[in-house]
C-alpha cells in the first residue's frame, strides 16, 4: 500500500505491538503528527518536557517488560531527550526514541532546530540511524525494535528528516530481521556450566549476587529455584531489587554502597560469588581490589563486554540468563546447607540489622516503612527519584515481586521519578504507584504533574521534604567537615499548593502519628495524582554508608 | 605493548565515528587507523593499532563487537600476519643531494614519484622498522612534508 513516511512509522509501530508513546510536538514533526490526527491505534501521551517522555518510556518498560516509545521534535526537543535516553542505556531498558530532524536538503547547514541527533547521542544509546530514503523507514524500524528488546536491551535513537515524513513509499514491513553483525548468544556454554556447577558444589561460603538482568531476562522464579536447591544466600544490586523476594530468609538484601552490613560482610567472607545479569559497578564493589577477596567469581551476563570489565572472572558464562539458568538447574543436585556460613550470615544479620531510631519528628525511614505496610497486599510499583530517598526505599521497602521497583541505577537521575511513575501507571493501570521523592529531585521534572492530572493517574508522590539536597548534604556532613555548601533547600516553594495549582491533591504531614493515616488517605484516591509532603528529619543520614574508595566491609553503620 | 586489531564493520556512514568515538570513551588511544573497503564492497575493514595489555585488547576486543555494525575483530599478532605501511616524504633537494637521496631510495626500494626544482618525494613501502629507518636517514636533508597511512595488516595464509 502507498503511504507517507508519516503514515508508514505509524503503522510500524502498531505492527510492533505499541500501545502507546510519549511525546511533544514541534515543526518538524508536524506532518507526524497530522498523521496522528486521522490514526489513533498508537496511543499518544502529551508530556509537558521532552524529558518527562524519556523518563514515561522508560518506567513503562520496566512495569511492563515491553518497550517503551519517546517522540521529540528536532534540535531542542532531541537534545531535551538525551538524559532519558542515557538514562536507559546505563539501566538496559529497551526503548526507542523517534526524534525529527531537519529536512534532508538542510542537513548540516546548522539550520533552524538542527542538531546532529545520531552525533550526540552515540556514546549512550545501544544504536541509532538517520533514516535518508523513506524506503528504508519499515525496515530501520524494524531492526531498531529488534535491537531494542534483544541481547542486552537497550535505547535505540531513530532520527527522521521532516521530508521523510511527507515523502511515500510502497509499504511493506518486513517479517524478519537479518542484520548480520548483530547476533547476540543466548545458549550458555555447556563446559562452562559444568565448571559452574563443580564450583557451586564446592564452595563452603557461596552467595549469589544478582542484578538487573535478572529482571530484564525474566528469570526470578529459576533464580529463586537456584537458591533455594543449593542453599545459596542471595544478595542484589539496587538493579536487581525484586528479583528475589526480600522476605526470604536467603535474602540477604542490597550490597554495596548503601547495602546491609551483612550482605557486604557476606561478599567480603564468601568463597564463591556467583554474579547474575550484574556487572560489578563501583557502587557495587567499593575499594575494587578488596572486593571479594577469596571468593572465586562466577559471572553470567548476556553482555561478553561485561565478563572481566572491573574484575577477574574465573568461570564466565556468556548467555541469557533464564537460558543459562535453566540449562544449570537441569543438571545441578541439591546442596547442602554449610552450616558455619549460614550460621555467621544470621549472626550478622542479628548483630547489624537495618535500622534507624525514631524520634518528635517524622522518619523517613518510617514513611517508607507505613508504606509498606499499607501497600504489601496489593500489586504495588514502588518509583523514585535519586539521592536519599531513593536509598532508605531501597532499603526499608520489602520487594518480593521483579517490576515492583523502577529506579535509576546508572545514571542516578534527578527527576527520573516522577514522569517514571507516570509511564508506570500507564503501562499497569491497576496497580498502585508510589514515587518516593525528595524534595530536591521532585522540582526537577514538577510540569509532569500536568501529564498525570490530564490523564487521571491516581500516582501516589511522597516526598520525603528534609528541607536539603539531602545525599550530597550527607557526603557534606560526612567527607567535607559538614560545610553545607548550595545544599539548603529550605526556600523551596510550597509544593502542597504546587500539587493543587496542577490540579493534584495535595498534602502537607509534619508529625508521625499522621503519617499512617495520611497514606491510607493518599491510597483512597484514585482519579487523581496525590502529592504528600511529608515533613521529616533535616539531617538523617542513609546508613550503612561505604565511604568511596573504601572497601565494602568498612562500612559506617550508624 | 602495541597491537594491531583488524575491525570488519559494514561499509555504511557514521561507522568510522562509532568506532574512534568508543576509543576515546573508553580510553584507548588509537596510534593509527587506516580504512578501506575490503573485497566486498559492502563491508570495510579497519586496521587500528592501539597500545595496551592483553585486558586491554580483550576489552577493546568485545566493546568493538557490541557495535552493531561491527561483524568481525581479530587481534593480527606479527608472527602471524603481513603489515605494511605506505609513507610519501618531501625531502629538500638540490643538484648535490639529489645522487644521495636517490641511492637511499634505492636501498630502500622506495619509488621516486615526484622531482622539482629543490625538493623529491619518495614513496615508501613497508613495515614500520624499514619505513622509520628510512625517514631517519632523509631527515639529514630536511623533510618539508611527511603523510603515513598507518599500518595495514592482513593475517597470514599459514596461520588461518
Amino acid at each position: 500500500m502507498q503511504l507517507t513516511g508519516a503514515q508508514a512509522l505509524l503503522e510500524s509501530l502498531h505492527r510492533e505491538g505499541v500501545e502507546i508513546i510519549f511525546g511533544y510536538p514541534g515543526g518538524v514533526v508536524l506532518p507526524l503528527y497530522d498523521a496522528m490526527f486521522a490514526d489513533k491505534r498508537v496511543k499518544h501521551i502529551l508530556v509537558r518536557h521532552e524529558q518527562g517522555a524519556a523518563h514515561a518510556a522508560d518506567g513503562y518498560a520496566r512495569a511492563t517488560g515491553k518497550v517503551g516509545v519517546c517522540l521529540a521534535t528536532s534540535g531542542p526537543g532531541a537534545t531535551n531527550l538525551t538524559t532519558g535516553i542515557a538514562n536507559a542505556y546505563m539501566d538496559s531498558i529497551p526503548m526507542i526514541a523517534i526524534t525529527g530532524q531537519v529536512a534532508t536538503s538542510l542537513l548540516g547547514r546548522d539550520s533552524f532546530q538542527e542538531a546532529d541527533v545520531t552525533g550526540i547521542t552515540m556514546p549512550i544509546a545501544k544504536h541509532s540511524y538517520l533514516i535518508k530514503k523513506v524506503e528504508d523507514l519499515p525496515r530501520i524500524m524494524k531492526e531498531a525494535f529488534h535491537i531494542a528488546r534483544s541481547g542486552r536491551p537497550g535505547p535505540v535513537v531513530v532520527d527522521i528528516p521532516k521530508d521523510i515524513f511527507v515523502n511515500k513509499l510502497e509499504y511493506k514491513y518486513p517479517d524478519q530481521v537479518d542484520i548480520p553483525s548483530y547476533k547476540p548468544r543466548t545458549e550458555g556454554h555447556p563446559k562452562q556450566i559444568a565448571l559452574a556447577i563443580k564450583a557451586i558444589q564446592a564452595a563452603k561460603k557461596p552467595i549469589i549476587y544478582a542484578g538487573g538482568g535478572v529482571i530484564s531476562a525474566d528469570a526470578s522464579s529459576e533464580l529463586k529455584e537456584l537458591a533455594e536447591k543449593c542453599n545459596l544466600p542471595v544478595t542484589t544490586t539496587l538493579m536487581g531489587i525484586g528479583a528475589f523476594p526480600e522476605t526470604h530468609e536467603l535474602s540477604l538484601g542490597m550490597l554495596g554502597m548503601h547495602g546491609t552490613a551483612y550482605a557486604n560482610y557476606a561478599v567480603t567472607e564468601c568463597d564463591l560469588l556467583i554474579g547474575i545479569g550484574a556487572r560489578f559497578d563501583d557502587r557495587v564493589t567499593g575499594h575494587i581490589a578488596k572486593f571479594a577477596p577469596n571468593a572465586k567469581i562466577i559471572h553470567l551476563d548476556i553482555d561478553p563486554a561485561e565478563i572481566g570489565k572491573n574484575v577477574r572472572v574465573d568461570i564466565p558464562i556468556v548467555g541469557d540468563v533464564k537460558k543459562v539458568l535453566q540449562a544449570l538447574l537441569a543438571k545441578i543436585g541439591p546442596k547442602e546447607k554449610h552450616a558455619p556460613w549460614v550460621d555467621q550470615i544470621t549472626e550478622w544479620k542479628k548483630k547489624y540489622p537495618l535500622a534507624y531510631k525514631q524520634a518528635e519528628t517524622i522518619k523517613p525511614q518510617y514513611v517508607i516503612e507505613q508504606a509498606h505496610e499499607l501497600a504489601k497486599e496489593r500489586d504495588t510499583i514502588i518509583v523514585t527519584e535519586v539521592g536519599q530517598n531513593q536509598m532508605w526505599a531501597a532499603m526499608f521497602y520489602q520487594f518480593t515481586k521483579p517490576r515492583s521497583w523502577i529506579s535509576s541505577g546508572g545514571l542516578g537521575t534527578m527527576g527520573f521519578g516522577l514522569p517514571a511513575a507516570n509511564g508506570a501507571q500507564f503501562g499497569r493501570p491497576d496497580a498502585l504507584v508510589i514515587d518516593f521523592a525528595g524534595d530536591g529531585s521532585i522540582q526537577m521534572n514538577i510540569q509532569e504533574l500536568t501529564t498525570a492530572v490530564n490523564n487521571r493517574l491516581p500516582i501516589k508522590i511522597f516526598v520525603l521534604n528534609n528541607c536539603f539536597l539531602g545525599m550530597v548534604r550527607q557526603w557534606q556532613e560526612l567527607i567535607y567537615d559538614r560545610h553545607y555548601s548550595h545544599t539548603n533547600l529550605c526556600n523551596n516553594p510550597d509544593l502542597v499548593k504546587i500539587a493543587e495549582a496542577y490540579g493534584a491533591v495535595g498534602m502537607r504531614v509534619s508529625k508521625p502519628a499522621e503519617v499512617r493515616s495520611a497514606i491510607e488517605k493518599a491510597f483512597a484516591i484514585n482519579d487523581r495524582p496525590v502529592l504528600v509532603d511529608f515533613v521529616v528529619a533535616k539531617e538523617e543520614n542513609v546508613f550503612p554508608f561505604v565511604p568511596p574508595g573504601q572497601a565494602i566491609n568498612e562500612m559506617i553503620i550508624d | 605493548m602495541k597491537h594491531t586489531i583488524s575491525v570488519i564493520v559494514e561499509n555504511k556512514p557514521g561507522v568510522l565515528s562509532r568506532v574512534s568515538g568508543l576509543f576515546s570513551r573508553r580510553g584507548f588511544n588509537i596510534e593509527s587507523l587506516a580504512v578501506g573497503t575490503t573485497e566486498d564492497p559492502s563491508l570495510s575493514r579497519m586496521t587500528i593499532v592501539v597500545a595496551g595489555d592483553e585486558a586491554d585488547l580483550e576489552q577493546i576486543t568485545k566493546q568493538l563487537y557490541k557495535l552493531i555494525d561491527t561483524l568481525k575483530v581479530f587481534d593480527l599478532p606479527a608472527d602471524k600476519s603481513v603489515q605494511s605501511e605506505l609513507v610519501l616524504v618531501k625531502v629538500a633537494a638540490n643538484e648535490k643531494s639529489r645522487v644521495e637521496i636517490t641511492q637511499i631510495a634505492e636501498i630502500f626500494r622506495a619509488k621516486i614519484v615526484d622531482v622539482a626544482e629543490t625538493s623529491m618525494t619518495l614513496e615508501l613501502t613497508g613495515e614500520e622498522s624499514k619505513v622509520e629507518g628510512a625517514i631517519k636517514l632523509l631527515t639529514k636533508f630536511g623533510v618539508k612534508e611527511l603523510v603515513r597511512t598507518g599500518r595495514i595488516a592482513l593475517q597470514r595464509g599459514s596461520a588461518e
